[in-house]
């Protein structure tokens, strides 16, 4: 390669812009061309003398204490929003809860008080330090460990493919009667699934997902068991869990 | 199968103000040098770096992960620098004058004390007009690659490196007049 052409790539070649074979072509050339070299050598003297020169500056101690103080403050006060955010949901499943209790006192629909309370069970578990008694991904491990806990048994589905993941579960109570409380994980929200023993009210829910207050509600009954699947997450996601369930083994 | 200790996840708002702590305050040294550079002034330097992480803050919800956070500050303080009254005060035309610094005439020996020319290539940087200053500053200091200097002074890369040359050219000629000809910059 001609010199003048090597010269135009002086600077890209000390300042490593140069693609590997470039760099080698590079080298190659300086190995024999003195002048090429001598230049090479300045621009290398001169980037060095340049980065010390350049570090000439340093914020005062004072300077950096009020800043590291301002930088922490919104960190700790955005820390907050995770709790408040917990929070939120839990005041609302508050207000469904009231105003479930007042649909309740008017003799409406026991439904509703039912998720309610399925909702104040699926925001308090999020809330708890200690969210699930069995922690583990494997439905395996999950569904044997309620086994002479809750009086009946049940089938947890495989979820290779979905997006869902199983994070482990609990025993609920409702009505005083135990159940199974699992905790699944989509795209970062938690959704729970409740299972109990079917009570044989006359009249059985929808199988619909029905809305309430950004809380999205399923259930079913099968095999003599009724199914709750609680979630802040939009219909179709708790539809598909709903339906992993109901074809599970 | 996972059985080690477990929490929750819930839906994570406190990351984005965790991450920028935690990508930002590493990057004061560098910015608040910078910044100095920029304005020459201390007390100036520290309402630019002040003003910077206030923007980035703000902006932090618009910043997308993975892309490169260090040219983004860089870029929101040189903007704020641009956009100031020492951003106005300062002329960007190139047509600084030179000042005459304290009379040096080094020895042949002088020049090999790193100090000396330390405060040489120092004082040379600072006559520098602030187009050709910054681009040596990020090149060489901050030692970005042309890319990343084309994000913080949002111009294209090509540009970079004409810009790249003008200014070592400049510079050099400055280091060389300190030098009084002995050579254009002095070889170790």
């Amino acid at each position: 390669m001609a010199c003048e052409l090597m010269r135009g790539k002086l600077d890209a070649y000390v300042d490593g812009e140069l693609s590997p074979s470039e760099a080698r072509q590079f080298a190659s050339h300086i190995r024999e061309c003195p002048a090429c070299a001598a230049d090479s050598v300045e621009r290398v003297h001169m980037k060095r003398a340049i980065s010390v020169a350049g570090k000439a500056y340093e914020p005062s101690t004072e300077f950096r204490r009020k800043m590291v103080g301002d930088l922490t403050k919104p960190h700790r006060e955005r820390r907050s929003w995770g709790w408040t955010l917990v929070l939120i949901p839990a005041v609302l499943v508050l207000i469904i809860s009231v105003g479930t209790m007042l649909f309740m006192n008017r003799g409406h629909n026991q439904h509703e008080r039912m998720f309610g309370e399925l909702a104040d069970m699926h925001v308090m578990t999020l809330a708890s330090t200690s969210p699930v008694d069995v922690v583990s991904t494997d439905r395996h491990t999950v569904k044997p460990w309620f086994e002479g806990k809750i009086p009946f048994s049940f089938n947890l589905p495989e979820l290779q493919g979905s997006d869902f993941t199983l994070l482990g579960g609990k025993v609920a109570y409702l009505g005083q009667s135990p159940g199974a409380q699992l905790i699944y994980r989509i795209r970062k929200h938690q959704v729970s699934v409740f299972i109990f023993q079917e009570r044989g009210e006359s009249n059985a829910p929808s199988s619909q997902p029905l809305s309430r207050l950004s809380f999205t509600f399923e259930t079913w009954s099968k095999n003599g068991l009724r199914y709750y699947v609680v979630g802040d997450i939009p219909a179709s996601d708790v539809e598909s869990l709903s339906n992993l369930f109901r074809n599970a083994g | 199968m996972q059985t080690a200790s477990y929490a929750i996840e819930v839906p994570d708002q406190s990351s984005p103000a965790t991450t920028f702590a935690e990508l930002a305050l590493p990057l004061f040294d560098q910015l608040y040098n910078f910044a100095h550079w920029l304005t020459q002034d201390r007390s100036e330097a520290e309402d630019l770096v002040q003003e910077t992480y206030a923007k980035a803050l703000r902006g932090f919800a618009g910043f997308k992960i993975g892309t490169n956070f260090r040219a983004w500050m860089f870029r929101i303080l040189r903007n704020a620098f641009l956009t100031s009254r020492t951003g106005v005060k300062v002329s960007s035309s190139g047509e600084e004058e030179l000042d005459e610094i304290a009379s040096i005439d080094p020895t042949p020996e002088d020049l090999l004390i790193q100090g000396v020319e330390r405060d040489i290539v120092r004082q040379a940087l600072t006559e520098l007009p602030i187009a050709s200053r910054e681009i040596l500053l990020l090149c060489e200091v901050e030692e970005m690659k042309y890319e990343e200097i084309a994000q913080v002074l949002q111009i294209p890369i090509g540009t970079v490196m004409s810009r790249l040359y003008r200014a070592r050219q400049a510079l050099r000629n400055r280091v060389s007049e300190r030098f009084k000809g002995k050579a254009a910059w002095p070889v170790s």
